[in-house]
């Protein structure tokens, strides 16, 4: 992220993927009624055919005193390229691993046998786990 | 012949013996290798990517290579022990003498999650916890917090009725007995006593607390006890399925095993009971 500020940066991607995060929503909101778990306002998250189309929206916010953040990303842009889920998020800056699963549900490397409805949910539900843990950047592990 | 125990049969000779061979493996850093392992494929495993250690067919006989492994470890260590499994349809309080201090302890405590007795509570110095996903280096639990109930006996029933192996799309979504067993469909049972749990166990680096042994070698015999069930029911697929491991393909990591020759158990170990 050399030479651009992470405002910038998160402002580019949303300008990128807006187009297919309201499709999502226009297409997903069906599927994502009485699900109940999250309580946040993104685009749900899309079906499951593709990773590419009807990723969610990004998202920024404080939760419990903690900066969770998410956007898509494209292809081989992950630290770890552990998988290719097209949406990367972060706690603190840190990046979590998650992961869509076929169902369009989400879940993280802390919380890996819960799915949750969106990828925000996940972030929240991280932070509840780590209870003020640091997250250590996964290729590390 | 190695014979696998239900953990709540076991004599405190039996529950010694196991836990000084889980802390020699600890101790010796040949322990942290599984978690390693077992997080690299919790991690990259995919729905619609190449699929092995877990959402695939092979989620089944991954593991049973994968405890197999951890076995002989233990076994080179004391060639007495074998892995006992829990019956979480049985022994489901918290109460049982599974958390007790003799044994894997107990719950955390509220204010962090820390366990606070048995013999892999932090205090003791003994379990480290070095293959991690936060800072905290210490074994947490949070039992019955992340999810009230474990399964039923009449739930793990339903899904020991299902006459199908495994079905596409061979992933998450998929109908069949492999993935109930795992619990993404249907009344979860796998899933959710990684999450009852709580703590290490409801993340990726689950093995870091030793109840995952317990844990899936009942999941493993849950598989033996559908087999039996369904004599005519054979593994799927067969063959020319793209990114999921055919009945005669081998899996990773070991790469000299497929799922066909794991589908017999009674080479490697027997149980107390049917």
């Amino acid at each position: 992220m050399s030479g651009l500020t992470r405002r910038r940066a998160l402002g580019a991607a949303a300008a990128l993927t807006s187009a297919a995060a309201v499709t999502a929503a226009v297409t997903t909101t069906a599927s994502a009624d009485g699900q109940g778990h999250d309580h946040g306002h993104e685009a749900p998250t899309g079906p499951a055919a593709g990773h590419d189309h009807g990723a969610p929206a990004p998202f920024d916010e404080v939760y419990r005193g903690r900066r969770i953040q998410g956007r898509p990303v494209a292809a081989g842009e992950h630290h770890g390229a552990h998988h290719g889920a097209g949406y990367a998020v972060f706690v603190d800056g840190a990046e979590l691993h998650v992961m869509r699963n076929a169902d369009g549900s989400w879940i993280s490397v802390v919380s890996h046998y819960d799915p949750v409805p969106t990828p925000r949910a996940a972030a929240r539900a991280a932070v509840d786990e780590l209870q003020g843990a640091r997250l250590l950047p996964f290729p590390a592990n | 012949m190695t014979v696998r125990k239900n953990q709540a049969t076991l004599t405190a000779d039996e529950k010694r013996r196991f836990v000084a061979a889980v802390l020699e493996l600890k101790r010796s850093g040949r322990y942290d290798a599984f978690v390693t392992t077992h997080n690299a494929f919790i991690m990259g495993d995919t729905d619609n990517g190449e699929r092995t250690g877990h959402r695939s067919p092979s989620f089944l006989p991954w593991h049973r290579r994968f405890l197999l492994e951890f076995e002989r470890a233990l076994q080179s260590v004391d060639a007495s022990v074998a892995l006992p499994y829990w019956d979480w349809t049985a022994d489901r309080s918290t109460r049982s003498s599974l958390w007790a201090p003799d044994f894997l302890g107990g719950t955390g405590r509220s204010l962090d999650g820390r366990v606070m007795d048995g013999p892999f509570a932090a205090a003791a110095g003994n379990w480290p916890v070095s293959v991690r996903v936060d800072g905290r280096t210490y074994l947490r639990r949070a039992l019955g917090a992340g999810v009230r109930e474990l399964p039923t006996g009449s739930e793990v029933e339903s899904v020991l009725a299902m006459a199908t192996y495994d079905s596409a799309p061979w992933n998450s979504a998929s109908d069949g007995f492999r993935n109930h067993l795992e619990g993404w469909r249907g009344v979860n049972l796998h899933n959710r006593v990684h999450v009852w749990v709580g703590g290490q166990m409801a993340t990726g680096v689950s093995p870091n607390d030793p109840v995952f042994w317990l844990h899936h070698a009942y999941v493993d015999k849950l598989w033996a006890r559908w087999q039996r069930r369904h004599p005519g029911v054979g593994y799927a697929p067969t063959a020319g399925t793209p990114q999921v491991v055919d009945l005669h393909e081998t899996m990773k990591p070991w790469n000299d095993t497929t799922p066909a020759d794991l589908l017999d158990h009674t080479p490697h170990y027997t149980f107390d009971t049917d």
